[in-house]
């Protein structure tokens, strides 16, 4: 990679509620600008508060568990992390079966806060911590053929209660382009506000790609494969006309399902309103990547 | 006695307002729990699922009045209109919790009907229910008569059937619940028009 992002931003760097509500008051005074510029602000400001652990572990699609959104926090705590052990095959120097520790031994650990978005149409904001993906592609060594990388879900069917009713064509599988999974957003999370993930975030290790749909962001990986082939994705293979390979946020390209032009933060409680949703979540930075390409096409 | 002469014995005592009573508590006992944090960290899209759900589920139970009663001998029929009212109530707050809280401006509820196949069909069978919960009194049985009230009533099989598909077309991936409340209710409508439903049993 040409450069390597550096995450200056920590926890402490976020905008206290009493400080941005003063902002806003200060704005009313002096500017005394429309209530459209204000809400935009506000919202702006609202979007990197990180939600609660008890928000992010109490929220999840995780299907292996069940299809309910608490189904996950009810069921994943019969998933079995440890060992774990990942294979990584395909179009590699160092292929083999690693141990979760083996595999991320000397890399650096980093705090991320992102927003995440599911393409249900809500948010929240996580502080993850983990390993940029780029790292561990670099100490097994790509091939230069490879174009693609894709991962896999483990699959425990008798700790999998969603695995035993077929809800989706298990292992759960996920793919990104190899600039895509270069891109040093692009993390392999370990843990959340300092703590292991919980099972039903995907622990013991997950992908995180903040610019895409959550359900890009596949979790207890074994398995990861660099292939010069667009990998299959789970949710792709359902229905291919709601789910694309590249599913970046993008408020313009609408889902069947669901409007994508704004979405609910959780944590509002009942009366919370809806903010705009921002082309590839808010991160700019990875346009560059999509050049040329048309992305109500490639959605 | 027979177990559906005990049961219809034991019903006679009580009175068909304890639907409406009770009906109106769970709502509201819902509503107080999206409030107070008990329906979870994402309260508007656990509230509209549960009133849903429920306006489905008495629907359902509306169908199943006079089936059970030619089946079973087990009569509710002086139950049937407080379901049938209060699952139109439910699902009238299925609507306002999905347009108000949760989709917010009128302009984008009205996008969402007209784009989203789910949302159009579980609108027409919301609007299939408003002229039957306005009909729901002695006074317009009355008034249009009983052949063209019952004719009218009608409109439940494919308001339901709607629901039904409303819910299966709104979930994802395989999921067995919603293929299960559409096989009912199609069961259920189907009883009227085959003669597994017409079967004559002494009461």
């Amino acid at each position: 990679m040409a450069y390597r992002w550096s995450n200056d931003l920590t926890r402490a760097d976020i905008t206290p509620k009493s400080a941005f509500l003063n902002r806003r008051q200060i704005l009313v005074g002096t500017v005394g600008l429309g209530a459209i510029g204000l809400v935009g602000s506000a919202a702006q400001a609202q979007t990197l508060e990180p939600n609660t652990l008890e928000e992010i572990t109490s929220y999840n699609n995780f299907y292996e568990f069940g299809t309910g959104k608490t189904d996950p926090a009810q069921n994943a705590g019969a998933l079995v992390t440890s060992p774990w052990s990942i294979k990584v095959d395909g179009m590699v120097d160092n292929p083999g079966d690693y141990g979760l520790a083996d595999l991320l031994d000397g890399l650096t650990v980093e705090d991320r806060i992102y927003r995440f978005r599911c393409v249900e149409a809500w948010s929240m904001v996580v502080p993850w911590n983990g390993i940029e993906l780029a790292d561990i592609l670099n100490k097994v060594g790509v091939q230069s053929g490879a174009k693609y990388v894709a991962f896999e879900t483990v699959v425990q069917p008798e700790n999998m209660v969603g695995v035993q009713r077929r809800v989706l064509d298990f292992p759960y599988v996920e793919g990104l382009r190899l600039d895509e999974a270069m891109h040093p957003l692009t993390l392999m999370a370990t843990g959340i506000y300092d703590e292991p993930l919980a099972n039903q975030s995907g622990a013991p290790i997950r992908l995180v790609v903040p610019w895409k749909y959550g359900f890009k962001s596949i979790k207890s990986i074994v398995r990861i494969t660099l292939t010069d082939e667009e990998p299959p994705t789970s949710w792709n293979k359902v229905s291919a006309r709601e789910y694309g390979f590249y599913s970046n946020v993008n408020p313009q390209v609408d889902h069947p399902r669901w409007s994508q032009a704004t979405e609910r933060k959780i944590g509002g409680g009942l009366f919370a309103s809806r903010q705009d949703t921002l082309m590839f979540n808010g991160y700019a930075e990875v346009a560059g990547l999509y050049e040329g390409m048309d992305l109500s096409e490639f959605f | 006695m027979t177990p559906s002469q005990a049961i219809n014995g034991a019903l006679r005592k009580v009175p068909a307002w304890t639907i409406y009573i009770g009906i109106a508590a769970w709502v509201v006992w819902l509503f107080y729990l999206g409030l107070t944090g008990g329906l979870g960290v994402e309260p508007i899209n656990a509230l509209e699922r549960e009133y849903g759900a429920l306006g489905l589920k008495l629907l359902i139970l509306g169908l199943l009045v006079t089936p059970l009663r030619k089946w079973t001998g087990v009569n509710l029929i002086k139950f049937r209109r407080a379901i049938g009212v209060t699952s139109f109530f439910m699902i009238l707050a299925h609507f306002l919790v999905w347009a108000v809280l949760d989709v917010q401006t009128f302009a984008r509820v009205w996008m969402e009907i007209v784009k989203r196949p789910y949302v159009t069909v579980g609108m027409v069978a919301f609007v299939l229910l408003i002229p039957l919960a306005a009909t729901s009194n002695n006074l317009s049985v009355r008034r249009l008569g009983a052949a063209r009230w019952r004719k009218l009533h009608k409109l439940t099989y494919p308001a339901a059937i709607l629901g039904g598909v409303h819910y299966l077309w709104l979930v994802k991936g395989f999921q067995i619940e919603p293929i299960i409340y559409l096989i009912v209710i199609l069961g259920l409508v189907a009883t009227r028009y085959t003669s597994i439903g017409w079967r004559r049993q002494a009461v």
